[in-house]
């Protein structure tokens, strides 16, 4: 029997990479993938409470957060290409009209 | 029959979602310009008809305890929707003039509302995340509606990449204070007072994510970008309608969920509100872009909030809601009047120096701006005057004398960036010749109005005061603490 805390570590590792992807990558497409990893480490936590105390709360929140990440990338992506046709890169160091 | 009544108190969020789904049937049948204009005025004025009755009802929990009506929660709701209201009037004439008056623009406002509104009445942190990520993702698209324009879907692009990065931390907070407590109804939260290293961690990541939402210092990097980049009547939705609904929802957290935490978290808020208030301030007297300085002035604006919240009294509770619907009226009116001045020459022309000798030529509209940066910049007999007052009351009430010195000296120092602007109107000679064209009736009654209320409730604020003052008494949350 694998305890919780394992669960838990593992998630706050997956976060953790997620926060330092989103941190230090360029690609927009990438930072969207590190947000992704983010959500679902948060997911993995919800689960694993949930799995813990017995209680089918914490699932529910995840179908919610599932479907809430689901409609982030849709848009994302779709704000992605727009940012691509204007600029012909998705580097982020690149778009930098807005400054100060 | 109990989700029956429930509904009907929960009635201004299903009015506008029902009318937004109009509103994208009819973009996508008959593409009728008028029609989804009237239908969204429409659904808006009966939805603020249905939230103002709501403000002198009962509080009482509906949908088994998801949601909340009544008292602050009412407020929130009327105060979301007369400023969507206002918006999408103002938005109509500016979307117009810049040739990008789409359909979409009204169905994600309409629905972005709807998040705001079950933000604002949430009572379990699932409401509030899918509050706060309804209003998110409308406003993501509406930041980069003016999708050819270079700044216009790079202020998109900045605002998704960071609200989504801070969604995650959101979220991280409630799965992390679920752990700890095996529950996601504030009021059950609120019946722990220390639970551990997962409970703090929950709270903090939380707290977090709403201060990305709201946009303080240290997590602010975004709100200048977007708010630049944005079309400006967006922008004041943004500024506006989005923050209040997640201050409200704060107040409802701090409020029912961490009663028992005051100390610790009302320690944090003062720190960062003074952060905010200096920063906020400093940097937007260098600004020379005038959406660039009112978006900083909008961060200072979130520090005198703060300050309010800080104090966790009932009297900083009902000064904050107060200050909220201040900032909420001016702030739109002097988006609305750059907005006007802004179509003569397409969206870079917000420079103050560009402003120079503006003030004669369209004297109605530049008097209106006057109000409203006088308003913003706490003046009296404006509403912003009453708004800081009664703020800074609250925290010196509840023993902040230090913060509340800080707040006022950093409101003084404001009133420089918000005077230099009229400087340009009225005193400097202009250089390029231009012609301003009449605003149409519309636009100009809805500024019109603005000033007023911002006048009105900076000279008689007492009635609505003591109504905002009875929703705090005896409402407060109280459960003692679980071994």
């Amino acid at each position: 029997m694998i305890i919780t805390s394992w669960y838990l570590a593992l998630s706050a590792v997956l976060f953790s990479i997620g926060v330092i992807g989103v941190l230090t990558r360029k690609n927009a497409i990438v930072i969207l993938m590190s947000v992704e990893i983010m959500l679902n480490a948060v997911n993995l936590t919800l689960v694993s409470f949930s799995a813990e105390m017995g209680d089918v709360h914490g699932q529910i929140i995840v179908f919610f957060s599932l479907c809430v990440a689901a409609a982030e990338v849709a848009v994302g992506l779709a704000i992605i290409i727009a940012i691509y046709r204007n600029n012909l890169t998705v580097d982020i160091s690149k778009i930098n009209l807005l400054r100060w | 029959m109990e989700i029956l009544n429930d509904m009907l108190l929960y009635l201004p969020a299903i009015i506008i979602t029902v009318a937004g789904l109009i509103v994208m049937m009819v973009d996508a049948y008959t593409k009728n310009a008028t029609m989804i204009y009237t239908v969204s005025v429409a659904s808006l004025i009966l939805a603020l008809a249905a939230s103002v009755y709501g403000l002198f009802g009962p509080t009482v929990d509906i949908f088994y305890g998801m949601a909340t009506t009544g008292g602050t929660a009412a407020f929130g709701t009327a105060l979301v929707v007369a400023a969507t209201l206002f918006v999408v009037v103002l938005s109509r004439e500016y979307l117009t003039s810049i040739n990008h008056n789409f359909a979409e623009v009204y169905t994600l406002i309409l629905f972005g509302t709807v998040g705001m509104i079950v933000l604002a009445t949430a009572n379990d942190l699932v409401t509030v995340f899918m509050g706060l990520e309804t209003m998110s993702i409308a406003l993501y698209v509406l930041a980069g509606i003016v999708r050819d324009e270079k700044t216009g879907i790079e202020a998109a692009l900045k605002y998704f990449l960071l609200g989504s990065f801070a969604t995650g931390f959101f979220l991280y907070g409630i799965a992390l204070l679920y752990g700890a407590t095996g529950t996601t109804r504030l009021a059950d939260i609120g019946l722990y007072a220390d639970a551990g290293l997962i409970y703090w961690a929950g709270v903090g990541l939380l707290l977090v994510g709403f201060f990305f939402k709201v946009s303080v210092v240290p997590f602010h990097m975004w709100t200048p970008d977007v708010y630049e980049g944005a079309p400006t009547t967006i922008t004041a939705y943004m500024a506006t309608a989005a923050k209040t609904a997640a201050f409200v929802s704060l107040i409802l957290i701090l409020e029912r969920a961490l009663p028992l935490a005051v100390e610790q978290w009302s320690g944090v808020l003062v720190v960062i509100a003074i952060l905010t208030m200096i920063l906020g301030n400093i940097v937007a007297m260098v600004q020379n872009n005038v959406k660039r300085m009112l978006a900083y002035s909008s961060i200072a604006h979130a520090g005198y909030v703060l300050v309010g919240l800080a104090a966790g009294t009932a009297a900083g509770y009902s000064a904050v809601l107060y200050y909220l619907l201040a900032y909420t009226l001016m702030n739109i009116g002097a988006f609305g009047v750059v907005a006007y001045y802004e179509r003569h020459k397409g969206m870079q022309f917000n420079s103050v120096d560009q402003y120079a000798g503006m003030g004669y030529k369209q004297p109605f509209m530049a008097v209106l701006l006057g109000i409203f940066l006088f308003s913003l910049a706490g003046i009296p007999p404006f509403a912003g005057f009453i708004g800081k007052y009664q703020v800074f009351a609250a925290a010196i009430q509840a023993d902040l004398i230090g913060l509340a010195i800080v707040g006022v000296l950093a409101s003084v120092a404001g009133v420089y960036y918000y005077l230099r602007v009229l400087v340009f109107l009225y005193m400097k000679e202009g250089t390029e010749e231009i012609e301003l064209t009449q605003a149409g009736f519309p636009y100009r009654s809805v500024l019109l109005l603005l000033a007023l209320l911002t006048i009105y409730f900076g000279v008689l604020p007492g009635g609505l005061s003591e109504l905002l003052a009875g929703f705090h008494q005896g409402t407060l949350y109280s459960g003692t603490p679980l071994p």
